[in-house]
């Protein structure tokens, strides 16, 4: 068996079923290999998916994909031991079309968006595992499969292997990623009746609130845990870079028990039932961290490209119209009938130009930043909480030696200099 | 769940299901380096699955309960685990996130 496609997408996540999606839309011969028992079976993501990303590949998509909750309000926790400092923003403009964000379950999503992708004339395959490319001439020309007679050829092939990047990694693209380049996430799915998180949560049928939490919900290192309403379940999840729980020897499923008996979070799943634990890398490596994306015969789209934005949780989406420039990209090169790297460089100039390459390039030092200064997290927040439990506890100081006293607890005057220029170095990075 | 109960991991993987390979795709490529040149064994601590046991003078691995995350892999100190996905169908699958 030497069959050969015009175009070969391995991995059924976002990234792949878009690029699918779009050449079989297109007409191309397309393949979809997927190592699960069906897509998403291992994919794993907090659950929020953008809405204007994945309408630009399906457009009122919501009026039939398997969402769970589109998200009316966005909260943040600064979270202390025993406190929290909470801000957000709720609107009723996320609450209607087109909406803003809504959550996701994985399993069920993933299997409808590849289902689209089949219908229009994709072929998917799953339970097959890409060994490495096949290389001829300086030229990816195909994958080598875990099936007998596996070797399958294609003018193109698109890496949307996820996290582990393995394929790009063996082609040379980049090295392997260091503990301080991924992060490690663990979440539990917990079963909770619907009209509870209504009730909990603030929320009307058919209304979503995220909250993202920092500071103590990593114990302080860096990291972000995340709690968001589905239609009867919460995703309840917890995440830092590997190197620092590897340097605090934090064993993750306990940093998720540790969140979940935080006093702040446990009323919100008290009575829940956890109905499935999951674990997955995050590539947070950032711009630094990206791999080449174009060679002769191949594109890298998605998290096996890192694209991931860490600040703004966004991950998905990058996913999405990053297959989606892929794609475009394999149309040029058919059209064209060159699919060297000068030409599928294409993909490289279109994905940098676009929000993706953007958001990639305005954060790019800010992980490494927060990770130097750990600081930020074990030091400010908690500093942050203190402060707000003194100005708004009334024990007859006055407002004025509250201000006095909380300025005081900052230190000395070289900690109030250390602190300013956190915080301008925080702006930099960020801005 | 007012008071603070604490779930093991034991109990987080019963709730997952998982599709065994009859062969490991977790090997230890060199046992003498986990014995004598790694005091911290520190994959037996943040691997979120547990899958990496000490026994007394060699690594258990329990690669049946693998998520097929890759931590191990980027943080072993020694580069001393090869790491490859599961027979295509098999490993871990999941049924909701």
């Amino acid at each position: 068996m030497s069959e050969k496609f015009d175009c070969i997408v391995v991995g059924a996540g976002p990234a792949g079923i878009s690029c699918a999606y779009e050449l079989a839309k297109a007409g191309v011969n397309v393949l979809l290999i997927e190592r699960g028992e069906y897509p998403g079976s291992k994919n794993v993501m907090g659950g929020v998916l953008y809405r204007k990303m994945m309408e630009d590949v399906i457009p009122d998509f919501w009026k039939e994909a398997p969402l769970e909750r589109p998200i009316v309000e966005q909260r943040f926790m600064m979270m202390d031991k025993e406190s929290a400092i909470t801000f957000g923003y709720k609107g009723m403009e996320w609450g209607k079309e087109p909406y803003n964000n809504f959550t996701v379950l994985r399993a069920k999503f993933d299997q409808w968006f590849a289902g689209k992708a089949v219908e229009q004339g994709a072929l998917l395959v799953n339970e097959t595992v890409v060994l490495e490319c096949i290389v001829e001439n300086g030229k990816v020309v195909g994958v080598r499969t875990d099936r007998p007679d596996g070797d399958l050829y294609a003018d193109v092939v698109v890496l949307a292997d996820g996290v582990n990047s393995l394929l790009a990694k063996s082609l040379g693209f980049h090295k392997e990623f260091r503990p301080d380049e991924v992060a490690l996430a663990t979440m539990e799915i917990i079963k909770l009746d619907k009209k509870i998180i209504e009730d909990r949560f603030n929320l009307e049928e058919n209304q979503g609130t995220t909250i993202e939490l920092f500071g103590d919900a990593t114990k302080g290192i860096l990291g972000t845990g995340f709690l968001y309403t589905n239609k009867d379940t919460l995703s309840l999840g917890v995440g830092s870079l590997l190197s620092g729980l590897i340097k605090h020897k934090i064993k993750p499923y306990e940093l998720l028990e540790y969140v979940k008996n935080h006093p702040m979070i446990r009323p919100y799943i008290a009575g829940g039932e956890p109905v499935e634990y999951l674990a997955h890398m995050i590539p947070e490596g950032g711009y630094k961290s990206m791999p080449k994306v174009a060679g002769n015969g191949v594109l890298v789209v998605g998290d096996a490209a890192q694209l991931v934005n860490a600040i703004h949780r966004e991950g998905s989406n990058l996913a999405m119209t990053s297959g989606q420039l892929a794609a475009e990209t394999v149309l040029l090169a058919k059209e064209r009938d060159d699919y060297s790297e000068s030409t599928l460089n294409h993909y490289k100039t279109r994905l940098m130009s676009s929000f993706v390459g953007q958001d990639m390039k305005k954060y790019k030092d800010s992980t490494h930043h927060f990770d130097k200064f750990p600081q930020y997290f074990d030091k400010y927040i908690p500093m942050m909480n203190k402060a707000a439990s003194q100005m708004f506890t009334v024990d007859g100081s006055s407002k004025w030696e509250k201000q006095k006293k909380i300025w005081r607890d900052v230190g000395s005057a070289g900690e109030k200099i250390k602190l300013a220029r956190d915080a301008y170095r925080a702006w930099k990075v960020m801005k | 769940m007012s008071e603070k109960k604490c779930q093991t991991i034991e109990e987080k993987q019963y709730l997952v299901r998982f599709n065994a390979d009859t062969k490991s795709h977790l090997t230890v490529m060199d046992a003498d380096i986990c014995l004598t040149k790694c005091p911290d064994k520190i994959c037996t601590i943040f691997c979120p699955a547990e899958v990496y046991k000490w026994e007394e003078i060699r690594m258990h691995v329990g690669y049946e309960g693998c998520h097929e995350c890759g931590s191990c892999r980027i943080g072993c100190p020694h580069q001393n685990i090869k790491w490859e996905y599961p027979k295509g169908g098999h490993g871990i699958v999941f049924r909701l996130g």
